[in-house]
């Protein structure tokens, strides 16, 4: 069954800059997809449209809008509420039900993620993964069918968002959601994802589909990530340039 | 107590003590020393004209400074927010800023009448159009990432509002509330003097008649000790509070 499928003709801007053109892709349920291309070809343009925070394309897509979240490039916490209160604030949304396991599942991302003794603390006074961490939680507390994820750890020192791209896929594992994963980094596509679409130079455009041949968990495997990179980069030297082309 | 040292008491304390020397060195009928002042202060409150006096101003300012920002701030937000309204009201917006206060005054009474309405009404038209410029421009910086936020996970009307859009405004509304009651002070005390039979304006007016000057400034003194007291009990805390998350 696919959770998402986008059949795109056209998305200009205001000012004449055509981001988007022809993609067609569906995402099957409970799939993890990487979109990978060069920087400024429009893959925040299509997450924001699927997420339908942009509106005026030709095309359609089928997303489901009231059970999604997304994770934006920056934490986007609301600096005047705590942690705890940015978390309640998602969780509080329609349909509104006094129910509490809704907060019980939030205690234990909280401690789960580690996060505990900072329920209290302002985004101000954490550091940058802390954050990621918050808005991680706050992505999968309202149990999501579909996850957006606009390169999330980008900006963070490279342990801190290793560790996050391992918490990522413990909450993953947990519940599964289907997951649309923008990134630029190959290494991280091929890290995280089952499936990894990579975009031409703008406008966009789908110029590879392509599976992921390593089994989960991959946190042992990064030495077969690693030639898996080598190959496709040897098979297509432009490709995170957005080209096939040999040369 | 440590508070009492502090620098901005120190200064008020230098100005009495300047305003003394200068009472001794230049005698005069019109500058009289801070203690005659202070008997008259005294008297007056003996007496307790001031707390009628004083009264019936504080009366006027609160309604007034309440209904010039409950408009206010609703005007300056549907501007600050909808292009189309801010076209038709700007211009009513600009001459409101720039018409004189005694104009207004002298319309209100005449047309509504000597009473109390056409006394509030003068001074909370004459505050408004500062609280919509104050707003709109809070209402135009609002962060729309945060908006996006709210939007994608689905939150409520009333809580966009009140937790995501309205603590954005905090700064704007505390500059439009500390300009505002400096404006109304001066403003109320004119139409006191020009249409009402209490207020401290209408005892200024009756010292004036006479060129009482400690009568003035005994409830100069007065009034300025009320300012510094709601400025240090109310204003200044309730600030400090909700801009906990900024520390």
């Amino acid at each position: 069954m696919s959770l998402v499928s986008v059949n795109l003709q056209d998305k200009t801007f205001a000012n004449g800059v055509q981001t988007v053109r022809d993609v067609q892709f569906t995402v099957q349920s409970g799939e993890f997809v990487a979109l990978v291309g060069p920087s400024g070809t429009g893959k925040t343009t299509l997450l924001n449209m699927i997420a339908g925070l942009e509106t005026d394309y030709t095309g359609t897509i089928q997303a489901p809008c009231d059970a999604l979240s997304y994770m934006f490039q920056d934490p986007r916490l609301m600096p005047w509420l705590t942690v705890e209160n940015n978390l309640r604030l998602v969780l509080d949304a329609p349909p509104l039900q006094a129910d509490t396991e809704r907060f019980v599942r939030m205690e234990n991302l909280l401690n789960q993620l580690g996060l505990n003794e900072f329920r209290a603390a302002f985004p101000k006074q954490l550091s940058g993964g802390l954050k990621r961490r918050v808005a991680l939680v706050r992505a999968f507390v309202t149990q999501p069918q579909l996850l957006l994820m606009d390169e999330p750890f980008q900006s963070l020192d490279e342990p801190t968002a290793q560790d996050l791209r391992q918490l990522l896929m413990q909450l993953w594992a947990d519940t599964c959601p289907t997951v649309l994963f923008v990134t630029h980094s190959l290494n991280e596509a091929l890290q995280l994802a089952d499936r990894i679409l990579f975009f031409s130079a703008r406008p966009a455009q789908v110029i590879l589909d392509y599976a992921v041949p390593v089994t989960r968990p991959r946190s042992s495997v990064t030495s077969d990530l690693q030639t898996l990179q080598n190959q496709l980069l040897q098979q297509y030297p432009q490709l995170l340039s957005g080209s096939l082309a040999k040369e | 107590m440590k508070a009492f040292w502090q620098p901005r008491v120190l200064v008020l304390i230098g100005c009495v003590l300047l305003w003394q020397v200068l009472a001794w060195w230049l005698p005069s009928r019109y500058l009289p020393t801070p203690s005659a002042v202070l008997a008259t202060l005294w008297q007056q409150i003996v007496s307790g004209d001031l707390f009628i006096h004083v009264g019936a101003t504080l009366g006027r300012v609160i309604t007034s400074f309440t209904l010039a920002m409950l408009i206010g701030v609703g005007i300056g937000i549907v501007m600050g927010s909808r292009e189309r309204w801010n076209e038709w009201l700007d211009s009513l917006v600009i001459i409101g800023l720039n018409i004189p206060a005694l104009v207004t005054i002298i319309l209100c009474y005449i047309w509504l009448g000597l009473g109390e309405t056409a006394a509030i009404l003068a001074v909370a038209l004459n505050k408004i159009p500062m609280v919509i410029v104050t707003l709109r421009e809070g209402a135009r910086a609002v962060d729309k990432d945060l908006l996006q936020v709210a939007q994608v996970y689905r939150l409520s009307p009333t809580q966009r509002f009140w937790k995501v859009y309205w603590p954005q405004l905090y700064p704007y509304l505390f500059a439009a509330a500390r300009n505002g009651l400096a404006l109304i002070w001066k403003i109320v005390l004119v139409v006191e003097l020009l249409g009402r039979s209490n207020g401290v304006g209408f005892q200024l007016g009756n010292y004036f008649h006479y060129f009482d000057i400690k009568g003035i400034l005994a409830y100069t003194f007065a009034f300025v000790t009320l300012i510094l007291i709601l400025e240090a009990v109310f204003l200044r805390p309730l600030e400090k509070r909700l801009n906990r998350w900024r520390e």
